[in-house]
């Protein structure tokens, strides 16, 4: 009893968003998830202030933890001032730590976030560059969107002497020592190991989906697929 | 009463020698506005603020989609911030909502649980012989604007008056949830009445609108947007807000966060090609700005050179509202006139008249 909880506790958002939780459900009431999603904060509170293994390794294994989508709205609303999103944002973490994340449909989408945002991240210092919001995968766009996107030099030229090229300015190229800093921070500080797990155990549960392994094709599966199982 | 809370959440913004930080989101879809950001501090309030080529993302994004752990993104920080300090600046100012929202969230977990701090230091000393500095004041970019919207009042070449019926626009306007939600008494006005974007339309001539959903989020949840299989939690959002605010008849909508501008736009866009509701007079969508451009068309600038084309909803019904003069045939050119081709016909815009479709009146 309380081994989750511990590891849960040793993230300060945990320690930070969690006292005691009166169950008043504010923090319900007012999240914007809830009112999409089959999803209620103040529940996944009330588990989490058990200290249940059980229970938590259901969470840890759910769709439900990733429905939140940490917009912060519970934090000033709570009258004990408890933080849900922090605990959601300590849940996710453990789950990705453990492997559990692949468990669930919406959990596996960390692959395709790991990937689309993290990478670039690596690749371009940035977490989003005009050439991979392609519009085919962003249809919701739209046509000026469209536009941009074919004529970006262009486009960009208009605001910037600095687009693709080294220099101070909107979407310059990040310089390669400060690359090479942002490399070594995720390194050191754990950033890297946290993104190889992610593959790790998506390589293991796509294969065990009957895929050749954690492919493009996986990942896009992960990006698209929804059983809309979750209203 | 709701002008006396306002007051209660102040918070001390430098007035000089500002270190920006630019945003993933706001240079990808509004770099007009970083740019007019840096024009009127410099050409019109002759104001120190220094462009750092060296400076990343905070990484934000994949921190709220948890794919960048906390250690991580709390040494890239600092990593910002000593560059800051290398640089001869203490007054640390951010282009994103996001980003605004770690940075405070950063800080006060180094004061909260000083053993992070210390960690933090540790990384960066190893990953990049550099030594944390941290700023003496954290400030969003519409801090700045709101900071100095009297002295923008002074030069203003309009107000954001409707030049037909000499009324006020209504303007809604949108906080974007990580301004003040996270650490109220780091917005101005806290969380609950927050004022930054309403003390610069009510100093610019313009009528603030009050609506049910005014402080709902937009919808970007982060993965409930970035992943596509989540995409509907996200219009599902921006749709109750636009419905909570169409019965105000909104002249505009000026939003504070980058993020929060684009799918307020972009979901307009969506929701008319999914089942043709507009929300704007005529059929046409509500056309949705950033402060800095709300700013640059108060003190004159072109619209294009703004970078107001790069909206989806058309922007023309209100600047020809505020009596702005623009060339239509520009709006889509490239430099020196280059024609570069025009967006596809989309239901929102303007275009589009011979569609019918829902009018809110």
């Amino acid at each position: 009893m309380g081994k989750y909880f511990d590891m849960l506790a040793e993230d300060v958002r945990l320690r930070e968003g969690l006292k005691a939780c009166m169950n008043c459900g504010v923090c319900t009431a007012v999240c914007p998830a809830a009112e999409f999603y089959n999803y209620d904060p103040r529940q996944i509170v009330a588990i989490v202030q058990t200290r249940d293994d059980d229970e938590i390794e259901r969470l840890l294994k759910s769709d439900v933890i990733w429905y939140c989508g940490e917009c912060m709205s519970c934090r000033p609303r709570c009258p004990r001032g408890n933080t849900p999103g922090y605990v959601i944002q300590a849940l996710r973490t453990l789950s990705q730590r453990l492997g559990l994340f692949v468990e669930s449909e919406k959990g596996r989408q960390q692959l395709a976030l790991k990937r689309l945002i993290g990478d670039n991240i690596l690749r371009t210092g940035y977490c989003l560059t005009p050439k991979n919001i392609r519009p085919e995968m962003h249809p919701e766009q739209g046509r000026v969107w469209e536009w941009i996107y074919e004529n970006d030099e262009d486009v960009y030229a208009l605001f910037s002497d600095c687009y693709g090229k080294e220099g101070a300015g909107a979407l310059r190229r990040i310089d390669q020592e400060s690359l090479d800093e942002i490399h070594r921070i995720f390194e050191v500080s754990g950033g890297k190991a946290f993104y190889d797990n992610i593959e790790l155990h998506s390589e293991r549960k796509a294969r065990e989906m009957g895929y050749e392994g954690a492919t493009d094709e996986y990942m896009m599966e992960t990006y698209t697929y929804n059983s809309e199982n979750h209203y | 009463m709701r002008r006396a809370s306002w007051q209660e959440y102040q918070k001390e913004i430098a007035a000089d020698k500002y270190y920006y930080a630019r945003s993933c989101i706001r240079q990808n879809f509004f770099p007009g506005s970083e740019k007019a950001f840096l024009d009127i501090l410099t050409n019109n309030l002759g104001i120190d603020i220094y462009d750092d080529p060296l400076h990343t993302s905070c990484t934000g994004i994949g921190y709220h989609s948890d794919v960048v752990p906390l250690e991580t993104i709390m040494t890239v920080v600092a990593r910002q911030f000593s560059l800051m300090a290398e640089a001869g600046y203490e007054n640390f100012i951010s282009s994103c909502i996001t980003s605004f929202g770690i940075y405070n969230e950063v800080l006060a977990t180094w004061e909260e649980f000083p053993e992070t701090e210390e960690r933090t230091r540790r990384y960066l000393r190893e990953a990049t012989g550099r030594e944390l500095v941290k700023p003496r004041s954290i400030a969003h970019t519409s801090d700045i604007v709101f900071y100095h919207r009297h002295a923008i009042a002074n030069q203003a070449k309009r107000r954001l008056v409707n030049v037909h019926t000499g009324k006020p626009l209504n303007v809604v306007e949108h906080i974007g949830c990580h301004y003040a939600k996270i650490f109220p008494k780091s917005g101005i006005g806290g969380s609950e009445f927050p004022y930054v974007l309403a003390g610069m339309i009510e100093a610019w001539g313009g009528n603030v609108v009050d609506y049910p959903e005014r402080r709902h989020c937009c919808g970007f949840g982060f993965r409930n947007y970035l992943v596509q299989a989540n995409r509907g939690s996200s219009i599902a959002n921006s749709h109750k807000k636009l419905e909570s605010m169409a019965p105000y008849k909104p002249d505009f909508i000026v939003a504070n966060c980058p993020g929060c501008a684009m799918f307020l736009d972009k979901w307009q866009y969506a929701i008319a090609e999914m089942d043709g509701t507009t929300y704007g007079a005529d059929g046409r969508g509500i056309p949705v700005l950033t402060y800095e451009e709300m700013a640059g068309l108060v003190l004159g600038y072109d619209p294009w050179q703004l970078g107001l084309q790069m909206h989806q909803v058309d922007v023309e019904p209100l600047l020809d509202k505020l009596g702005v003069e623009y060339s239509p045939e520009a709006k889509y050119l490239g430099e020196e006139g280059k024609f570069i081709g025009r967006p596809r016909a989309a239901a929102v815009n303007c275009e589009e008249q011979r569609r019918i479709y829902e009018i809110r009146r």
